[in-house]
């Protein structure tokens, strides 16, 4: 099934965090989101894997309504999400739900595990029977009914998780953002909730966005893999092609830092691109491709022009100077072009 | 020539005062780290590491926690039996402690400079009290080393305007900036992103070893674990249920619950998701007769609900608490 | 709907409605039980407790406990005016021969009433204008808000409520509403400040995501986390608001003679220092034993909320 159910198209989430001269009055932005297109498939799963300041947070919190985008278009199942003024209406809101990451946090510390979840059926399904609703959810995540009464302090964290995963299954979604869901867990509970998210998948056929950073885990549980750094999507791949064909030094960079636990793993990790430098911080992004700071194969036209997205193979993209060439007539300034090169 | 023994904990427990009665966390730990070893101390949420830890350093709230019994010997002596002062000598000096979150654990109010030049003027032994200007040099040092540019500047700054990682390396430097003896590192890179996490603990390890410093670095990442230590212990709900030199304990694993525990790490090879470990960690007031572990073990046998197992020496270097092995020697030390 | 094989939970739906009752009423009591625990760690608490319910106890039925009930209205027994402590008036009588032991008992009433009631019409007003501020901070309705709180705490607080029991005629009632006036801008500033941190708790954004309506956010989900900073605020400022009031009568604006108030005993008992010291001595003790006890009460009831973890 290869229906579209999310669409962006160039889109763009700047934060003014001040403005700087005077009287001209600059603001300055946080460009958390770049200018990033990318679509999703009924039924798949999406990974979006990134570091601090990549923006795929605010990719999660943008798809789900929490901020609001400063430029370019986000469709779901055709249907532009941001284009009314006000709220986003009822029926669109209860399809794109989310998980969030910290689970210490996303549950009210005062409220019961039965009034955690009965809020979103109050909202969506008004006057119904909530309990009965409410013990359904429970037993749909395998959690025992004595967890109704209890408070989230009580919980341990993958016990928490699972609430909330409950919580954004109560309004019957179609789409499922899960941000982190598991990066706070430990990695025996981390298998039992990824197993129970894989299963819920196929019993209610969500469409899952899966951000983290992990990526082992990414290896196993999505379809497809998108990177993101300082707001731009690298490079998208089918999984299996991801892994075993890097091509964006970045994604390279990232896979080399991994640490692992067993030799086949060491082999298969691409030859150690060590990594250097800070990230910089998205306030100063630099001139031309944002990587060209820390990549170990940057070339004259890196910092001058940002390289555009160019496909590599099926289904594969990359967005970097050693794999398209500069438009006609945007040539750098030593006059030089760049040859794709296979790196692997 | 024997190495010198450094750190040794025999039979420590630990028990917590709480609504309900005692949460027993910490069931008779023993543990040794030698001279120069780089130690990894690995188990999950709640199995009492940072317990442990805390315990060492006599940094647990005293009300509700309890030391009913065992003994921590830093250098032979007691640390339990220490006075107020001798402790004032053994921390900082002896043993250093990195946090888990370096922005926690630098005060956001003073510049790094008066933090990390503080921590080197009280570190400086009775009757040598350094000079503001050696103390200042020691700092400069002290940044150096853990590669951090232009030190003067970053002495000046406040923990507010470096990224996560110069944090946590601002962090090391203190710990590393009085040369102690046992550095203790709970979760040193685990608030940090994956690329900067690899470059804090290249270092971490480059520079325990310059200093033959030993290290008990703590973690639930069995990767890390792999990467940096020699040799490493594995708890599970206040027991230390198998310890191995890193080799052995990944090429074989002798205890159910370590191996339940790297079975479920996922391969950046591919091969699915693996069903995890069945059951929750126990509940500390109430724990399980016998093996702590046996609720969930899938080999559990009649004796394990009935006694706790002792340490199996299995070969040298390798003991596991589990009675699978109980044909082996029991290691004399232990109970 | 399929199985969930995943779990090894064993999932308990199938329970009658009544299991589920006898479910929450357990869990609540377990709840009720753990606070307890809580608020009687430390002995000084419960203390507090103790004092505070002894203290309502004698407030509500002091006709029944007080030897000389008529003492607490118009009564004169020049007979047995200033009389030292003694086997009959067990705290000595004032300058017109009432019993002080009594006065003090009914003068609890005012004073107690005082400082529920003024709590009672002060904290509702105050904690909504905290909340509605705190979730729309950086908006006009946070401006108006905040500046209206502003100018009420400019105003020193004792002139204003001086100012306006001065204004109105002097009795208990208008001394309550003169310290209203001045009180309620203490609330909403606290729970601003705990409002707008709040509204950025990822539980918060999970309500609003779901199109949780902005009633269900305000008093569903930011409300009971403000619940344990203001009961504490509460129980330590009965004890105030008694003083102040002790304060007005002390001043002539609040109750007026013949009814007894602490403040007044104390006014009126300081000329008669340092011979009959038992007319002022007494009365001021007993503000203080109030005011002490309320004090450890919120100790406690703060300790009662504190966040679990060992």
């Amino acid at each position: 099934m290869t229906t579209e159910i999310l669409t962006a198209t160039d889109l763009k989430k700047y934060f003014v965090i001040g403005h700087s001269g005077w009287p001209k009055r600059k603001p300055i932005a946080v460009k958390a989101i770049d200018g990033i297109s990318f679509t999703m498939f009924e039924g798949e799963t999406l990974g979006l894997v990134g570091e601090s300041g990549s923006g795929k947070s605010t990719v999660a919190y943008t798809t789900v309504g929490m901020y609001r985008p400063t430029a370019g278009s986000l469709r779901f199942r055709g249907q532009e999400l941001f284009g009314h003024k006000d709220k986003r209406p009822q029926h669109l809101r209860k399809e794109i739900q989310i998980v969030f990451q910290d689970p210490g946090s996303s549950l009210n510390p005062r409220s019961s595990i039965k009034q955690i979840l009965e809020m979103p059926l109050r909202v969506h399904q008004p006057g119904k029977n909530r309990i009965e609703r409410v013990v359904h959810l429970l037993e749909i995540v395998g959690m025992s009914l004595e967890y109704m009464y209890k408070y989230p302090h009580m919980l341990s964290g993958g016990e928490k998780q699972i609430v909330g995963i409950a919580r954004a299954l109560a309004s019957d979604p179609s789409l499922v953002i899960l941000d982190e869901p598991t990066s706070a867990l430990d990695v025996s509970v981390q298998a039992k909730t990824i197993n129970l998210l894989l299963q819920l998948q196929k019993d209610f056929h969500l469409s899952y966005l899966f951000i983290t950073h992990d990526l082992s885990l990414m290896r196993n549980v999505a379809s497809r893999v998108a990177i993101m750094y300082l707001g731009k999507i690298c490079e998208v791949a089918e999984t299996a092609d991801f892994f075993r064909n890097p091509l964006h030094p970045y994604t390279q960079m990232l896979l080399s830092s991994i640490p692992v636990i067993s030799e086949a793993e060491e082999e298969f990790k691409p030859k150690k691109v060590i990594s250097t430098g800070e990230i910089p911080s998205p306030v100063n992004i630099p001139t031309g491709c944002s990587f060209n700071t820390r990549c170990p194969f940057v070339m004259e036209v890196c910092s001058h022009i940002d390289p555009v997205m160019a496909e590599a193979g099926r289904g594969h993209t990359v967005r970097c100077h050693l794999f398209s060439q500069p438009a006609p007539g945007s040539v750098s300034q030593t006059g030089s072009i760049s040859v794709p090169t296979n790196l692997t | 020539m024997a190495v010198p023994l450094l750190l040794e904990i025999k039979n420590l427990q630990v028990h917590f005062a709480v609504y309900g009665g005692r949460l027993k966390v910490l069931d008779g730990i023993n543990l040794a780290v030698y001279s120069g070893e780089k130690v990894g101390l690995v188990g999950e949420t709640g199995c009492g590491k940072t317990t442990t830890m805390k315990a060492i350093l006599q940094v647990l709230p005293m009300p509700p926690a309890k030391i009913p019994g065992g003994e921590i010997f830093f250098k032979g002596r007691d640390i339990l039996k220490m006075s107020d002062n001798e402790l004032h000598q053994v921390r900082g000096r002896g043993i250093s402690m990195i946090f888990q979150d370096p922005t926690a654990a630098l005060n956001p109010v003073f510049s790094v400079g008066q933090q990390l030049e503080a921590v080197i003027g009280f570190a400086a032994i009775k009757g040598h009290q350094k000079s503001q200007q050696e103390i200042h040099q020691q700092a400069v040092a002290s940044l150096l080393e853990v590669s951090l540019p232009d030190p003067e500047r970053l002495l000046r700054s406040y923990p507010i305007q470096l990224s996560g990682g110069m944090r946590q390396r601002v962090c090391i430097g203190m710990a590393l900036a009085t040369n102690p003896e046992l550095l203790i590192a709970d979760e040193p890179g685990t608030s940090l992103d994956v690329t900067i996490q690899d470059q804090v603990l290249r270092l971490l390890r480059k520079l325990v070893e310059d200093k033959d410093t030993s290290i008990i670095l703590i973690t639930h990442t069995l990767g890390i674990v792999r990467e940096l230590t020699d040799r490493v212990y594995v708890m599970y709900a206040g027991n230390v249920v198998e310890v191995a030199t890193t080799q052995r304990l990944f090429a074989q694993p002798l205890h159910p619950y370590t191996q339940g525990l790297i079975q479920t790490v996922p391969r950046l090879t591919g091969g699915g998701i693996a069903s995890g470990i069945p059951g929750r960690i126990p509940d500390y007031l109430n724990p399980p007769s016998g093996c702590r572990f046996h609720p969930r073990c899938p080999q559990a046998m009649d004796i394990c609900r009935i006694q706790k197992p002792p340490a199996y020496r299995v070969e040298a270097g390798h003991e596991v608490a589990c009675f699978l092995y109980s044909n082996h020697e029991r290691d004399a030390k232990a109970q | 709907m399929a199985e969930s094989s995943i779990s090894d939970q064993r999932s308990l739906g199938g329970l009658t409605a009544q299991q589920i009752k006898q479910l929450e009423r357990a869990s609540r009591w377990k709840n009720w039980g753990r606070s307890w625990y809580k608020f009687s760690r430390n002995p000084l608490s419960v203390v507090g407790l103790v004092t505070v319910v002894v203290l309502i106890l004698l407030a509500i039925f002091a006709p029944v406990v007080t030897p000389y009930p008529r003492h607490a209205g118009a009564f004169t027994d020049f007979a047995h005016a200033e009389l030292p402590p003694n086997a009959h008036y067990i705290f000595g009588t004032d300058q017109i021969g009432r019993d002080i032991l009594t006065r003090i008992i009914f003068g609890l009433r005012s004073s107690l009433l005082m400082g529920v009631l003024v709590l009672v019409i002060v904290v509702p007003p105050g904690v909504l204008l905290g909340l509605v501020s705190g979730y729309y901070q950086g908006t006009w309705i946070d401006t108006i808000i905040m500046r209206i709180t502003d100018i009420f705490l400019a105003v020193p607080p004792l002139i204003l409520a001086l100012a306006v029991a001065s204004v109105l005629a002097p009795n208990l009632w208008n001394g309550m509403l003169a310290v209203s006036l001045m009180w309620w801008p203490w609330y909403t500033r606290l729970v601003y400040g705990l409002a707008s941190q709040l509204r950025n708790e990822y539980f918060v954004a999970a309500a609003e995501v779901n199109g949780a309506s902005t009633w269900h956010i305000l008093f569903r989900e930011i409300l009971p986390n403000t619940i344990s900073p203001i009961l504490t605020k509460m129980s330590l400022d009965v004890a105030w608001v008694i003083i102040i009031g002790s304060m007005l009568s002390f001043v002539g604006l609040g109750v007026q003679p013949p009814e007894p108030s602490l403040g007044t005993m104390v006014a009126d008992g300081a000329r008669y220092l340092p011979d009959q010291w038992w007319i002022a001595t007494f009365p001021a003790l007993a503000i203080v034993i109030v005011v002490l006890g309320f004090n450890l009460l919120g100790d406690g009831v703060r300790d009662m909320f504190a966040s679990e973890g060992v």
